[in-house]
């Protein structure tokens, strides 16, 4: 999932401070999960400004809408018979949420409300790590199914470089060194013959190299 | 026993502190409370096993948000005793009513009626 974080309320204060109606938009999916921009971190959210406005003897109205998600057209849809309501709107979706609420309704500011922070999972409560660099060309097959990609701080595709020590990475003693859980998966996969393979250059034109990237899948398309 | 506390205080019964999230205390002072204190069971003790630590963070969670929008974190507060200390829960209730007293009106509320 898109894991965001939440961003300082006197950030939020600062954006939308001139407005006078004000949407605050959450996403039910990924933000959700990551405690971050759901229907709950919502109503936090609008009942602070709330205060905080009527503290500064402002009158401000703060409305307060989830969506299913905020990705996809059909869910941006479902607000636009109340869009004319809001001088702006607070999206506290992920980065590719405010983008896409600002593509659809171009003459509202978007503001974020999160910080937008990686792709990964949730270790714990309270705990989520990256895992994925979406780099376009997934070699996962090769590596025992951990990403040196995301993993690594160099993004070493033949590791470990000098800086692994006691398995774990010179820039900071708590994280793992990608290529020791490389090579104890291989190895409990009973397959570290692989690991003597050299990894060829990966073609790095499906990253950010390229550009902004798109998928485009005519079979599925109408 | 028939202990006296102040009588400005509302009770609000939940299963287990546990249950109290952040939006409970922050939508009492919206609605106008003058302070929120969450009593919860002694550390250690909770029947859920860390229901009252949960609070515990929510209350933090809440006070730092109350001190971000200038209604004053220090509104918010978290206690623990158990069920057969009455004597204590008495002087939580004072301790709560002077502190609050000491820092006044909730500001929204005053806000609320002038906006009104």
């Amino acid at each position: 999932m898109i894991v965001a974080d939440k961003k300082p309320i006197e950030e939020i204060i600062e954006e939308v401070k001139n407005n006078e109606k004000i949407l605050i938009l959450g996403c039910n999916e990924c933000v959700t999960v990551c405690e971050a921009g759901g229907k709950k971190e919502v109503g936090v959210l609008a009942s602070a400004l709330r205060m905080y406005f009527l503290n500064q003897s402002k009158e401000v109205k703060i409305d307060e809408i989830t969506l299913e998600r905020q990705c996809d057209h059909e869910y941006l849809e479902e607000i636009r018979d109340v869009m004319d309501q809001y001088d702006a709107v607070v999206s506290i979706a992920c980065g590719v949420g405010v983008q896409f609420m600002a593509e659809k309704y171009h003459s509202t500011p978007i503001y974020p409300g999160v910080d937008t922070c990686f792709l990964g999972v949730t270790e714990e409560r309270g705990l989520w790590t990256e895992r994925c660099q979406a780099c376009g060309h997934c070699i996962l097959a090769s590596t025992g199914g951990i990403c040196p990609i995301a993993r690594c701080a160099k993004r070493v595709l033949n590791g470990p470089c000098g800086g692994s020590a006691k398995g774990k990475c010179e820039i900071d003693k708590e994280i793992d060194c990608a290529w020791q859980l490389i090579i104890d998966r291989l190895e409990a996969l009973d397959r570290l013959d692989e690991y003597e393979a050299l990894c060829p250059l990966k073609d790095w034109s499906t990253d950010r190299a390229g550009g902004p990237r798109k998928v485009v899948r005519e079979d599925v398309q109408q | 026993m028939r202990l006296q506390y102040p009588s400005n205080i509302k009770i609000i019964l939940i299963p287990c502190t546990g249950k109290v999230d952040v939006l409970y205390i922050l939508r009492a002072f919206e609605k106008g409370a003058d302070g929120v204190y969450v009593v919860g069971c002694l550390e250690g003790d909770c029947f859920f096993n860390n229901g009252n630590f949960r609070a515990r963070k929510r209350v933090e969670q809440a006070q730092k948000i109350l001190d971000a929008i200038g209604v004053g974190g220090e509104r918010a507060q978290m206690y623990n005793l158990s069920s057969s200390e009455a004597p204590r829960f008495v002087q939580i209730a004072i301790e709560m009513d002077e502190k609050i007293r000491a820092l006044g009106p909730n500001p929204i509320k005053a806000a609320k009626q002038k906006a009104a």
